[in-house]
Order: structure tokens, then C-alpha cells, then sequence
């Protein structure tokens, strides 16, 4: 479903040049479970970014689906990441402003959902992800692993067949770091494909599938 | 994304950072109130200058003698010395059917005196045809009597002041008044109208023609005033006045006809480009309020990185980002606008009361002007900010807390 071949990307910080990614090959099939790790700098979150359509690779050829990305305008990504690509975030993203609720309906307002069937769709997941007496609350009233459901149901509103996790557990304690991870986990055998960063090993043995990089290359893959 | 989700996410958005929407407003409200306020002070003061020329009469023609090419222009150097108009002149106006009434005008001024108070005042001499074409109005008594006006009648009409001078409170109608060495007989007294242009209809003694030619010992007119006998009937009273003059002053054109539409048109041409100039120099305020707009905005796109990142990464293209930006800025003008004319309404309620006798009016395409100018403004100075939002990069948006 996911097929990276010789994907390079290099950052140039002042006039020196940085490569977080050097010559990836990867290839993830549809419902897999995998975990990427690796020291701080290794090019994890690039990599994932890359997946995601956030970045463009420097040179290499990235398929979804079997679609050329590479070759698709910025219009085009955006539309995909909208119908496709779930995010979810170490530092969860929520609009500050707006409600639990208001913030998981946002990427169906974008995608030019009806109000009626957005509303149906959004307490229904709520509901799901056991935050259903907090669609009204504002981010800043609801806990860290409260906010982290909040941006999971906003991840996958849209129903895509890819959700990438940065380090989603990376602000949260362990007890609801662990609800984090089991609702992740729900999902994927529900079918999504779940590509998640981590730094915590505990949490890599439970996926399916590690990959761990070194340096902007993927050392092992198991 | 529907056009209604795109203006309440904009509307959410302003209200979500109450500090810097009210900035905004602010600005937004005092400008578009200045502009609206400014240009009802520029309409009221035109109104009140065309007010007080109409007040002379409508469909007014005035006949001067001597020629002058154009209305205010210097006076002709070259030519024949202009004849006076008479008395019969005026009179031989009145064949025209384009015409309704004629007043012959003479003016000077004469001690006038009733027991043992005195004054110098205006005294003016007409026929009763001066009465519906300045259109006087009676206190006491009557207007000057019909009949032939080469008959030197001594009565007269006292305006409203200079009765109150000489004979106070008690009435004057039927008394005796002195002019000059003259003895006349008040047979009226008029109304305050209030002051108007040209003359002062309050301070002035109102003679039949023939007593103040005799009064100031003259044969000839000031001026003959004349009321067409409609608006479409003034261009054909100007040639028939031309045509009769010309034939009883031996072919020559030695006089001057000016219209009261003429005299008005001239006004208004001038207070339009003041009210444009002073509504120009408000707007100049507006430019202000737009650069604070784009300042507020620039704030804005950077206080909300992260939220424009994560849109980005939810898929919302780079143009969607530029849209919703584009909205809130000009919800947040329109409102101000609103605001505005809310400020305005107020600001021309308080001039009303304390001068009341200014009559200052909001012209209409001055309320949709500042709208118009306010959503303009917003959206030109929206557009930078816009931009920037649009083209942040996700990756490095997100990646700040
Ligand atoms: N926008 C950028 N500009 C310059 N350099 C960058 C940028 N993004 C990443 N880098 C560099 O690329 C390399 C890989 O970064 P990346 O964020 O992918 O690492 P990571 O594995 O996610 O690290 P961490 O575990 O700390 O999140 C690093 O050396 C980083 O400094
Ligand atoms: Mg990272």
C-alpha cells in the first residue's frame, strides 16, 4: 500500500546540509502495525512526514496505492491527506478556541460535509472513544489523555486508510498513554494501517512490525 | 467546504481573540464613522445653502440691466452703456403666457421713523406680484394693494423686526410711519420666515414701486424679478424677456437675465466636490484602519501557526487557508463598518442637538460608500497576512509547540 523506494531528504541548516533521510526503501502493506524508533535526530518524524504528504522527498519515488505522489500538485496531496491520511500529533493540535466537538468535525467542514451527517459522525466517535460528555469542553478543560482521544477522533473522522502517530504517547503518563495506545490498536485491527513513532520499547514490541533508523537510515526492520 | 462553514469559522475566529478583533473594530468604527459623519456635515451644509435659494421662490428669473456675458464674470468693457429698465419694461412682461408674475424692484435705503423712534433701513419698492414670488407671508393686516402701479400709494408693509422697533408689542397696522420726508399708512406687517438669502425680509419696509421711485427720486429699476410659470416654461420666459426687452430698448441686448436654476447649479457643484473633499480626507482614515487590519492580521497568521499547520495537515490546501484568513478580515471590516454607522448615527444625533437649526442629512451613498470602502480596505490589507497563512510551511508549523 505504501511503497518508498530510494527516498532522500536532506535540510540545509545555515550553509550546512543536513540528510534525515538517506536512501529509504520501505514497504508497508494495507493493515499492518508498525513502529518506528531510533535515536533523536534518526529522521523518524521526516519519515513520517514523507508518508503523511507534509514533505516532498528531494529524490526518490513515493507510491500510494499504487499512485505516484511525488508527481502531485499541492492541491492534489491536500485532498489526499484529507480523505486518506489520519495525524496524530505528540503535542495534539487542537484548536484552543474551539470545543472537543468543533474540533473533531474540522477536517469534515474542509472536506464540505453536511452539517447534519457532520454531527451524527462526530458523537458517534466521540461516543466511541469514551469522551462523549466532553464534546463541549475546550481543550484546555479536558486532561492530556482526554485531548489526545480528541485529536485521534479528529484523525480518523474522515475515515482514512492510513493513521500516523508521532510519539503519541510522548506527553501523556503511562496509565493514559496506555488508553492512547489501546484505542490506536482498536483501530488497526479495525483495518486502518497504523504507522507510529515511539521512543518507548515497551510500546514497540506490541506492534506487529519495528523499524528502527539510525541517521536517516532504517537499520533493522523485523 | 460551504461558503456558510468558511464564514462561521471566520466569525469564531474573531471572537476567539476578543482583544484583537475589538483593535480592530475600533479602528474599523472610527473610521467608516468619521467618513460617514464628514460627508453628512458636507450634504447638510449644501442642503441648507440650496434651502436658503429656494427660499427666494421657485422658478425664479432676475433681470438685471446691463449685459454681462456670464454669471459672476468681470463686467463688459466693451459696448453700448446699458439703458435702464423701467418700470414699463416690467410691466411689458407680463404678455407672456410663459410668465406668471412680474415684480419690478427698486431699493434704497431711507430713515424711517414712527413718533420718536428712528432707523435707517432698506426700504423696497414693488408691486402685490413681490408676494407669491418671494413667497411672503402675512402677520397683520394685508399686502400692498392691487391696482396701477404707476400710482404712488402711501401705504406700506413693515417686516417683522423693524415693526418690533418702532412700535414694540403694540399693533401697528393702521398707524403712521415717516420715510424719508414721505408720511405712509402700515397696512401690514409680515411674518418671520427667518433670514434668506439676498435680503433680509425681516428688517425692511415694503413700498408700491412708484413711491420709492418717487422716495429716491429715480425713474429706473434695481432689478425685475419674475416667476416662470413652471419649471419646463423657464428657458422659453428667458427668450421672450430677451425678445421684449430687446424690442423696446431698440434692438440691443443691455440686459442680464439669471436663473435661479443657474445660481443653484453653481452651489451645488461646489459643496458635491467639498463634501468629496472632506469625505476624501476621512478616507484617508480608513487606509489607516486597513494597515492596522493587515498589522492585527500578521499577529494573527503567527499567534495561530500551529492551527494553520494542523488545517494544512487535515487537508486543507494552501488557497482554502488564503479564504479563510481572506473571511475573518472582512467579517471583522464589516462589522467595524456596521459599528461605524452605528457611531455615525450617534455622532450626527449629538451635532443635531446641539445645533439644531444645521440640517445635517446621511446621504444614502455615503452609508454604502464606507461599507463598500470598509470591505474593500479589509480585504486589500487582508491579503498579505492571507498569504503568509497560506504559505506556511506544515512541517515546521507543527513542529512548535
Ligand atoms: N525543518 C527542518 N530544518 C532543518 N533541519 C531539519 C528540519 N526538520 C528536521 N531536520 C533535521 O533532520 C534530522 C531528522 O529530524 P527528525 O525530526 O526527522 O528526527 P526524529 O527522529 O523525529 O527526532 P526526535 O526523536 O527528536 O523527534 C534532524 O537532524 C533534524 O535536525
Ligand atoms: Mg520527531
Amino acid at each position: 500500500m505504501i511503497s518508498l523506494t530510494r527516498i532522500c531528504r536532506e535540510f540545509t541548516v545555515g550553509d550546512e546540509r543536513v540528510a534525515a533521510l538517506r536512501d529509504v526503501d520501505l514497504e508497508i502493506g494495507s493493515g499492518e502495525y508498525v513502529a518506528v524508533m531510533g535515536p533523536s535526530g534518526s529522521g523518524k518524524s521526516t519519515l513520517l512526514n514523507m508518508i503523511g504528504l507534509l514533505d516532498r522527498p528531494d529524490s526518490g519515488s513515493y507510491l500510494l496505492e499504487g499512485e505516484d505522489m511525488t508527481s502531485l500538485s499541492g492541491s492534489q496531496q491536500a485532498a489526499l491527506r484529507r480523505h486518506k491520511i489520519g495525524f496524530v500529533f505528540q503535542f495534539f493540535h487542537l484548536v484552543p478556541r474551539m470545543s472537543a466537538a468543533e474540533n473533531v468535525e474540522l477536517p469534515m467542514i474542509l472536506a464540505g460535509i453536511d452539517s447534519g451527517e457532520r454531527r451524527r459522525r462526530v458523537g458517534e466517535t466521540l461516543e466511541a472513544f469514551g469522551i462523549g460528555n466532553r464534546a463541549r469542553h475546550r481543550p484546555d478543560q479536558l486532561s492530556g489523555g482526554q485531548r489526545q482521544r480528541v485529536a485521534i477522533a479528529r484523525a480518523v473522522i474522515m475515515q482514512p486508510r492510513v493513521l500516523l502517530a508521532d510519539e503519541p504517547t510522548g506527553n501523556l503518563d503511562r496509565v493514559s498513554g496506555g488508553e492512547v495506545i489501546d484505542i490506536l490498536e482498536d483501530l488497526n485491527r479495525s483495518g486502518i494501517t497504523l504507522i507510529m513513532v515511539t521512543h518507548d520499547p515497551e510500546l514497540g514490541k506490541r506492534a506487529g512490525r519495528r523499524i528502527r533508523m539510525v541517521d536517516g537510515r532504517i537499520e533493522s526492520d523485523s | 467546504m460551504h461558503l456558510r462553514d468558511v464564514i462561521s469559522f471566520g466569525i469564531r475566529a474573531s471572537f476567539g481573540y476578543p482583544a484583537r478583533t475589538l483593535l480592530m473594530l475600533l479602528a474599523m468604527a472610527i473610521s467608516v464613522g468619521s467618513v460617514v459623519i464628514l460627508s453628512s456635515l458636507g450634504e447638510g451644509a449644501r442642503q441648507y445653502v440650496l434651502g436658503q435659494f429656494s427660499s427666494l421662490g421657485t422658478n425664479l428669473i432676475i433681470i438685471l440691466p446691463g449685459r454681462s456675458e456670464t454669471v459672476g464674470g468681470p463686467p463688459p468693457l466693451l459696448g453700448v452703456t446699458p439703458r435702464d429698465l423701467t418700470l414699463e419694461d416690467a410691466l411689458a412682461l407680463t404678455r407672456s403666457s410663459a410668465i406668471r408674475h412680474v415684480a419690478p424692484i427698486v431699493v434704497g435705503a431711507a430713515p424711517v421713523s414712527a413718533g420718536v423712534r428712528e432707523r435707517e433701513t432698506s426700504v423696497l419698492g414693488s408691486t402685490p406680484a413681490l408676494f407669491p414670488i418671494r413667497q411672503l407671508e402675512m402677520a397683520r393686516g394685508r399686502f400692498l394693494p392691487e391696482g396701477d402701479p404707476s400710482r404712488a400709494a402711501a401705504v406700506c408693509v413693515l417686516g417683522y423686526e423693524i415693526k418690533t422697533e418702532l412700535f414694540g408689542t403694540s399693533p401697528a397696522v393702521g398707524e403712521t410711519v415717516r420715510i424719508g420726508d414721505r408720511r405712509f399708512r402700515v397696512i401690514g406687517v409680515l411674518a418671520d420666515k427667518g433670514e434668506s438669502v439676498g435680503m433680509d425680509m425681516g428688517d425692511i419696509v415694503i413700498v408700491p414701486v412708484a413711491a420709492a421711485q418717487a422716495l429716491f427720486n429715480t425713474s429706473s429699476l434695481f432689478r425685475i424679478m419674475v416667476e416662470a410659470s413652471g419649471r419646463d416654461a423657464i428657458e422659453r420666459a428667458k427668450t421672450t424677456i430677451a425678445a421684449i426687452i430687446r424690442e423696446r430698448h431698440d434692438g440691443e441686448d443691455d440686459i442680464t437675465i439669471i436663473t435661479q436654476d443657474a445660481i443653484l447649479a453653481t452651489f451645488d457643484k461646489i459643496f458635491v466636490a467639498l463634501t468629496l473633499t472632506v469625505a476624501g480626507i476621512a478616507a484617508i482614515s480608513l487606509a489607516v484602519a486597513g494597515i492596522l487590519i493587515m498589522n492585527v492580521m500578521l499577529i494573527a497568521v503567527s499567534q495561530r501557526r500551529s492551527e494553520v499547520g494542523l488545517l494544512k495537515a487535515i487537508g486543507a490546501p494552501g488557497g482554502r487557508i488564503m479564504a479563510l484568513f481572506l473571511a475573518e478580515s472582512a467579517i471583522l471590516s464589516l462589522i467595524g463598518a456596521a459599528q461605524g454607522l452605528i457611531l455615525a448615527a450617534a455622532g450626527t444625533w449629538l451635532i443635531g442637538r446641539i445645533f439644531p437649526d444645521f440640517p445635517l442629512s446621511m446621504p444614502l451613498w455615503a452609508l454604502a460608500a464606507a461599507v463598500g470602502v470598509a470591505l474593500t480596505t479589509g480585504l486589500v490589507f487582508g491579503v498579505l497576512p492571507a498569504r503568509r497563512a497560506a504559505r506556511l510551511d506544515p512541517v515546521q508549523s507543527l513542529s512548535r509547540r
